[in-house]
């Protein structure tokens, strides 16, 4: 297969730990990642345990985190589009799908990854996949990039269907989990003790495309 | 982040007082409460960088610690004050952490703005 480009948009750093495997793969068949990363996550909760972080430093240390994370699964281009935390639904949603656009235009993507509008669990997530979404439909059809979308919320099944890529990614269930765990102050709650059960959880990913 | 010493937090509270200060103010269950089942209703309030200036404020309780500001107008109240960062001198940098050490209060007082993007 020829190499692709492969443009994925999430939210907060450790986004991109849902779809790691399927990411991880991309890298490792020599596609080139861009990553759209909307905030630093400076809202999280998770401080570590017993906390080590604080409202003030926690970005600076999710920056730090989303960067080893980039580099474990082998993601060389990362934009950080510098959005608060909680706040993507509440910028000028065009201006924000523009800027996706100008990096579509760019860097030309062959797939696209993001949350699926609706399903996201997180309004951030929601936000972030409406925007993508809206920024691909300014394209004329015949050139929009396959988009698949993770689905979070308990009603996905029954409100799309099955899912379109069912990813077994048990040959690389542990490079994604480091991958995970490279965002210190989010991995402890994330993971909880890492064994069987936490690659058992992590050895599927699974993604629906958006039908525009 | 170390346990709240309240005398020293009460000596940050008396050098920012009578000044024109900025106040973050947030209490949170998580976006995900009411998904994981941890609460009926995930619920969430922050004000960043609102100028207040307070004439009177102190902390109370035995731990976790409360801590009101007397305004001009009104009051700014915060309850369940676990932690601070003791490397602060010149603001006040406190949070309540639950037993998994996830952040439920944060209360910072500050007389620069503070910045989500403070730099490396």
């Amino acid at each position: 297969m020829n190499p692709k480009h492969i443009l994925v948009v999430l939210a907060h750093p450790d986004d991109e730990g849902i779809i790691g495997g399927t990411l991880l793969q991309h890298a490792r068949q020599g596609d080139t990642i861009t990553y759209i990363c909307l905030t630093l996550g400076e809202m999280g909760r998770n401080m570590g345990n017993p906390p080590f972080a604080t409202r003030v430093t926690l970005p600076i240390i999710r920056r730090q985190e989303l960067k080893e994370a980039c580099q474990l699964i082998g993601i060389q281009d990362l934009r950080e589009f510098g959005l608060h935390d909680k706040m993507v639904e509440f910028e000028d949603q065009e201006a924000i799908a523009d800027r996706v656009r100008e990096v579509i235009d760019e860097v030309k993507p062959d797939l696209i990854y993001t949350f699926y509008p609706g399903h996201g669990v997180h309004p951030d997530h929601d936000a972030c996949g409406a925007i993508t979404i809206r920024a691909i439909e300014k394209l004329p059809a015949d050139q929009r990039p396959l988009t698949r979308c993770i689905a979070m919320t308990p009603g996905s099944y029954a409100a799309l269907g099955q899912p379109d890529f069912v990813n077994d990614i048990s040959e690389i269930v542990d490079l994604k989990i480091q991958a995970i765990a490279a965002h210190k102050t989010q991995f402890q709650l994330m993971l909880g003790s890492y064994g069987q059960e936490t690659r058992d959880r992590h050895r599927t990913e699974r993604l629906w495309v958006y039908r525009f | 982040m170390k346990s709240i010493e309240p005398a020293r937090i009460q000596q940050l509270l008396d050098q920012l007082k009578g000044k024109e200060v900025y106040i973050h103010l947030e209490m949170t269950t998580g976006a995900y409460a009411a998904h994981r089942g941890e609460a009926k209703l995930a619920a969430t309030a922050f004000i960043t960088n609102a100028t207040v200036t307070y004439s009177q404020g102190h902390i109370a309780g035995d731990g976790p610690y409360r801590v009101g500001l007397k305004t001009a107008h009104g009051w700014v109240f915060a309850q369940g004050l676990t932690h601070w960062d003791e490397t602060e001198t010149t603001r006040l940098i406190a949070a309540g952490h639950d037993p998994d050490g996830k952040l439920v209060v944060a209360l910072q007082i500050a007389q620069e703005p503070f910045s989500s993007h403070e730099e490396d």
